[in-house]
């Protein structure tokens, strides 16, 4: 698979332009969505599933979204491209579940615009996707608004009266809407005030995940917070709710990253250089240490005690360091051991580079 | 001090665990705690979906309700299927099993009623029928709510009015 014919690679988010980026990497909103009249994709036949595809692609192609851009069926692509397109947050670990548990005939796919894709055959027949860089939920609906509307007009999607948008789960009923937004909140966890912030987001109805969404664990300080529920509110209201108090975790974030600098200036400096110095000389890395030197690293660019490294730099090292990204790049397997002295070498060459430039 | 399990790093977590009455409190650092399982921060505030399911169709719902091995037209799941799997078998689910899954989304949402965008199917995609509101049963709805009240059972009540006000 060539990951240069997706545009703009799927990696546009990565630029650092969007608001409050140095705490916000990036908002992702999804919506799911079936179609009427076709059986539910975990429980539709091999046939059932591959006339869905078929269906959403004659669709899709109507789309101005569509222009540009590259369908993607994940039968034809090798457990390592799965991998690749799961860590460029292209495709959720539900959709290569799918395509894992049917050999070849899954009929899953990812189709993939400027900014805007649809999985194809997840647990809904139907995931909406956008990334956006920065805190941009306005954006960033109104890019996926688009596509849901025009993909709305040449399929029947299942929709009722009461329950509004139909999805295999109830938990994603009504508005089929689940936005969330990447959050890095290192000083809320050195401050150790980062329990009272996750339960505070529960009690308002919110949730949060790690990295890579569902089930996966925290690293290297990311959260993911995202609204719990998707029934008897409006998207507009959903999205509102979630972009307030993510305003006021940024705001807490702040808070905390000063007071780490006036409490304990010559600890936290010193914390955040030996991480750079770590990143910087290192000869062999796991990726969850890497992620969390990173952590300090971003957290001592945002405070402007660490010059000269961009944020992109740095978010570029969150996509190329993962085991699937560096197999490529080393043409090998993404459980090869020897990844760790390659993970080094390139977070050296990166940070060489970078430090060339300043 | 010291991380109690590689005696190595700063402990950052403090966990306490209550089992048979005794507390017993770890000290650990970030990755052992990661290791052991222990996630920074507060407990995940994930609904727990399978407890919902595990009181699917046990009241909540009225007389007339389905039984749980009763199968849905269209795609032939049963709630027994769905309490098992979680998932839904098709969108006829919802109208098959309409009572217990309005119980159920009121309690995972807090609400039954969608607030979001209307949707309409095109003409050009739409299939050949779509379900009517059948007529007449407002009346029926509006007189079992003044019971419910009446009766003082207001999560039927609630549920009542929900409708009535789709179909108003």
């Amino acid at each position: 698979m060539d990951l240069t014919l997706i545009p703009d690679g799927g990696l546009g988010w990565l630029d650092a332009s969007g608001p409050h980026s140095h705490v916000v990497l990036s908002t992702r909103i999804r919506l799911a969505r079936n179609l009427a009249g076709e059986t539910f994709a975990g429980r539709a036949s091999r046939d059932d599933r591959q006339r869905v595809l078929e269906r959403v692609e004659a669709a899709w192609q109507g789309c101005e979204a569509a222009k540009g851009g590259v369908r993607v069926s994940l039968d034809t692509l090798a457990a390592e491209e799965r991998q690749l397109l799961h860590e460029r947050h292209l495709v959720s670990k539900e959709l290569l579940a799918s395509a894992a548990d049917r050999p070849g005939t899954s009929a899953t796919a990812v189709l993939l615009g400027d900014g805007v894709g649809a999985m194809v055959n997840e647990e809904d027949h139907l995931r909406l996707q956008t990334l956006q860089s920065g805190f941009a939920l306005s954006a960033a609906y109104a890019a996926l608004d688009r596509l849901d509307r025009a993909l709305g007009a040449r399929l029947p999607y299942a929709f009722h009266h009461e329950f509004g948008y139909l999805t295999a789960c109830p938990t994603n009923a009504g508005t089929g809407l689940r936005a969330s937004v990447l959050i890095h909140l290192p000083g809320l966890v050195h401050t150790k005030e980062i329990a009272k912030v996750l339960q505070g987001l529960t009690q308002v109805g919110l949730t949060f995940r790690g990295l890579y969404g569902e089930g996966s664990d925290v690293v290297g300080n990311f959260f993911q917070i995202s609204n719990q529920t998707t029934l008897g509110k409006s998207e507009e209201d959903l999205l509102d709710h979630l972009g307030k108090i993510v305003r006021q975790v940024v705001v807490y974030e702040e808070q905390a990253r000063q007071m780490l600098l006036r409490e304990a200036p010559a600890i936290i400096e010193d914390k955040l250089w030996r991480a750079y110095g770590l990143l910087r000389y290192a000869r062999s890395l796991s990726f969850e240490e890497a992620m969390n030197l990173l952590s300090g690293v971003r957290l001592g660019v945002g405070l402007n005690l660490i010059p000269g490294l961009g944020v992109y730099a740095l978010n570029k090292l969150l996509i190329f360091a993962q085991p699937a990204h560096l197999a490529a790049l080393e043409a090998t397997h993404p459980h090869d051991p020897e990844l760790r002295v390659a993970r080094a070498a390139y977070v050296r060459r990166v940070l060489d580079d970078e430090a060339a430039r300043a | 001090m010291r991380c109690e399990h590689c005696h190595e790093r700063e402990a950052i977590i403090h966990l306490t665990q209550i089992q048979n009455a005794q507390v017993t409190t770890l000290h650990l650092c970030e990755p052992c705690a990661a290791e052991k399982g222990v996630e920074t921060g507060a407990p995940s505030g994930k609904v727990p979906l399978q407890d919902f399911l595990a009181t699917l169709g046990k009241g909540g719902g009225g007389p007339a309700e389905a039984g749980t091995d009763v199968p849905c037209p269209a795609c032939g799941a049963t709630l027994q299927d769905f309490r098992q799997a979680g998932r839904l078998g098709c969108a006829e689910c919802y109208t098959a099993f309409e009572g217990p899954l309005r119980d159920l989304l009121r309690r995972l949402h807090g609400s039954a009623l969608h607030a979001g965008e209307a949707y309409a199917v095109e003409p050009a995609a739409a299939p050949a029928h779509a379900p009517a509101v059948p007529a007449g049963a407002l009346g029926d709805l509006r007189e079992r709510l003044r019971h419910a009240i009446e009766t003082e059972d207001f999560e039927l009540a609630a549920e009542l009015r929900d409708r009535i006000r789709v179909l108003e």
